[in-house]
């Protein structure tokens, strides 16, 4: 008896040593997340009284007026955000690493001025580019005007159709560090012993690199994958910086983020909606989630990794 | 293998190309920074006469940094900044080293759940519960407030670090812990004893940890937007706001907002990606 009831008690130093990091997570984060989703089942009366509204907001989301060209419009603008930077971010950041992975003295410099944009705050970049691309004070005319290409130039982030492809060059070029670090961190990893049977063999450092290299980094290829898409559908700091919560010009550059903000804290003429800003929330949420199980289940599942 | 005139000049393209790609790419990355910290030296007329040069007798001019020290409260931004992102890092690391260290030692029931339960932060971003983090700050009385930032970024931080340092702390010898044990320490003094052991990985994380606590526009906007508790990024964002057109002061504020981060970064670039790179190369 006595025994039996010693083996089922919970040692009380293991619950010391999880109870504050549980307690916290729990509290500051998981409640909230839960709460929001919970609360876009619900409607807010005036008196900021609930009642339930099944799936009323997310009918609302996708059909009224006042929501479904924006959530729509918000969400094919992200996808276009998240498509450039697959295509061009993460591409750069492999070209980067796979030049800076032969080591030495003079590409750890490189890597080190390369990676520092990511280290600063999106606020600061949104700036700093809306100043070197504004007509008034002309440093990207001027530069463009110095290899041939002036008369290219155009107020790029006043206009509607080239503002969302402007920002997401402006995020690729401060985030392009961490899919090159990544892939960096792969690179090194890959035992001499294996490339050098290919070079002895007589193989170029192309084929190398396709044939041997870049297979054996497809699990980080994978990882970048899914860290672009949460990161993507997360964003909100640079559209705000540069073109405020109406992600001008005329909602050309609104994404979710900037999507949710308005809608659960309101704009000129509208009022804050915290029942429909916890809707768009949870629909952000699906579609994190499913981004990171199609991973988890596509690709992770299916990718060899190989023990080095 | 002969050397032919024709296979030298091959060798050296190949040797050269990469380093200019990465020449290039090196002056995307630096030049707008570079053009924004040398004309906040300068004065209007030098702004937009010479943007591209460094400021000389002529043109250089402190009216920038005059503006900003009168008008905005860089000092007490830089202060909450540096008290949110120091106290949410020192009490992430510790409790984190404390959850990690349970889940790394003690084979208890339901250890991997609590694992998993703790490690769906890392994939779903702590904003989308914003709806609900701002609710609860209200009923706590934390809205404008730096404990209200400080636990928010605690436990945006803690599921990675609990992942990361259990995966660190499970390295540890356990000879060393069981010999501790045969003389008598308790759980708490082996917790201590550990601890130093995984002293890098601390630091590693906590570097990670730190920039984009201190980078952060969303919380401090929502939840502490008032001036008294603003942070460098958000007083640098309302700043800029309201003094568009004076770009003396716009350079100037923008590159004291960068200093600090510039610094850290140049101190400890090489550690911070050793780290990343650490668990590559065995």
């Amino acid at each position: 008896m006595q025994e039996t009831k010693r083996r089922f008690r919970f040692p009380l130093h293991i619950l010391v040593f999880l109870a504050p990091a549980v307690l916290l997570y729990t509290l500051f984060m998981v409640v909230p997340l839960i709460n929001s989703l919970r609360l876009s089942f619900f409607e807010l009366g005036n008196q900021n009284q609930q009642s339930f509204a099944g799936l009323q907001n997310y009918i609302k989301l996708f059909t009224d007026s006042n929501f479904a060209p924006f959530f729509w419009r918000a969400l094919r603008n992200n996808f276009v955000f998240f498509a450039i930077h697959m295509l061009v971010q993460n591409p750069i950041g492999l070209l980067l690493a796979a030049l800076l992975a032969e080591g030495g003295p003079i590409r750890n410099f490189f890597r080190t001025v390369i990676f520092m944009p990511t280290v600063l705050s999106v606020v600061i970049i949104g700036f700093i580019w809306q100043l070197i691309l504004n007509p008034l004070w002309g440093v990207a005319e001027s530069m463009l005007e110095a290899v041939g290409l002036g008369a290219w130039f155009g107020p790029w982030l006043g206009k509607p159709e080239t503002a969302l492809i402007t920002v997401s060059l402006i995020s690729v070029w401060q985030f392009v560090g961490i899919p090159m670090i990544l892939f960096y961190a792969a690179l090194i990893g890959i035992p001499e012993e294996l490339t050098e049977a290919a070079r002895v063999d007589g193989a170029s450092a192309w084929d190398t690199f396709w044939r041997i290299k870049f297979p054996l980094i497809l699990p980080t290829v994978g990882i970048v994958g899914v860290l672009t898409f949460v990161g993507n559908f997360n964003a909100f700091d640079l559209i705000y910086t540069m073109k405020g919560a109406n992600a001008g010009p005329d909602f050309a550059t609104d994404i979710m983020g900037t999507f949710f903000f308005r809608t659960f804290f309101g704009q000129q003429l509208q009022l804050g909606n915290p029942a429909m800003g916890a809707t768009v929330a949870a629909m952000m949420f699906l579609i994190i989630l499913a981004g990171v199980l199609l991973y988890m289940f596509l690709w992770a599942r299916r990718v060899q990794t190989y023990e080095l | 293998m002969k050397t032919t005139p024709a296979s030298r000049l091959w060798d050296s393209i190949k040797h050269f190309v990469p380093l200019v790609i990465l020449t290039m790419y090196a002056i995307i990355a630096l030049f707008p920074v570079v053009m924004i910290v040398i004309n906040s030296f300068k004065t209007r007329k030098g702004i937009f006469g010479a943007p591209f040069t460094f400021p000389n007798s002529e043109t250089f001019s402190l009216i920038g940094y005059e503006t900003v020290t009168e008008r905005a409260a860089f000092p007490t931004y830089f202060l909450n900044s540096a008290i949110v992102t120091f106290v949410a890092l020192a009490l992430t690391l510790f409790i984190g080293a404390m959850a990690a260290f349970a889940l790394s030692e003690y084979d208890f029931r339901g250890n991997a759940l609590m694992a998993l339960y703790l490690s769906i932060g890392i994939m779903i971003p702590i904003r989308l519960g914003t709806v609900g983090i701002l609710r609860l700050m209200v009923s706590l009385k934390l809205v404008n407030t730096l404990t209200g930032l400080i636990f928010i970024y605690t436990a945006q931080a803690l599921p990675l670090t609990i992942f990361i340092l259990s995966q660190f702390m499970r390295q540890v010898p356990r000879d060393l812990k069981d010999a501790a044990r045969i003389d008598g320490a308790s759980e708490y003094r082996i917790f201590g004893m550990i601890l130093p052991l995984v002293r890098p990985a601390l630091g590693a994380i906590g570097i990670f940890t730190m920039i984009p606590i201190w980078n952060d526009l969303w919380f401090p906007l929502i939840i502490a937007p008032s001036g008294k508790t603003a942070t460098v990024t958000l007083g640098v964002q309302q700043f800029l706001g309201q003094f568009v057109s004076d770009w003396n002061a716009v350079l100037a504020s923008l590159t004291l907002a960068m200093i600090p981060i510039l610094i850290l970064y140049i101190l400890f670039s090489q550690q911070m990606i050793r780290s990343i790179t650490a668990g590559a190369v065995k």
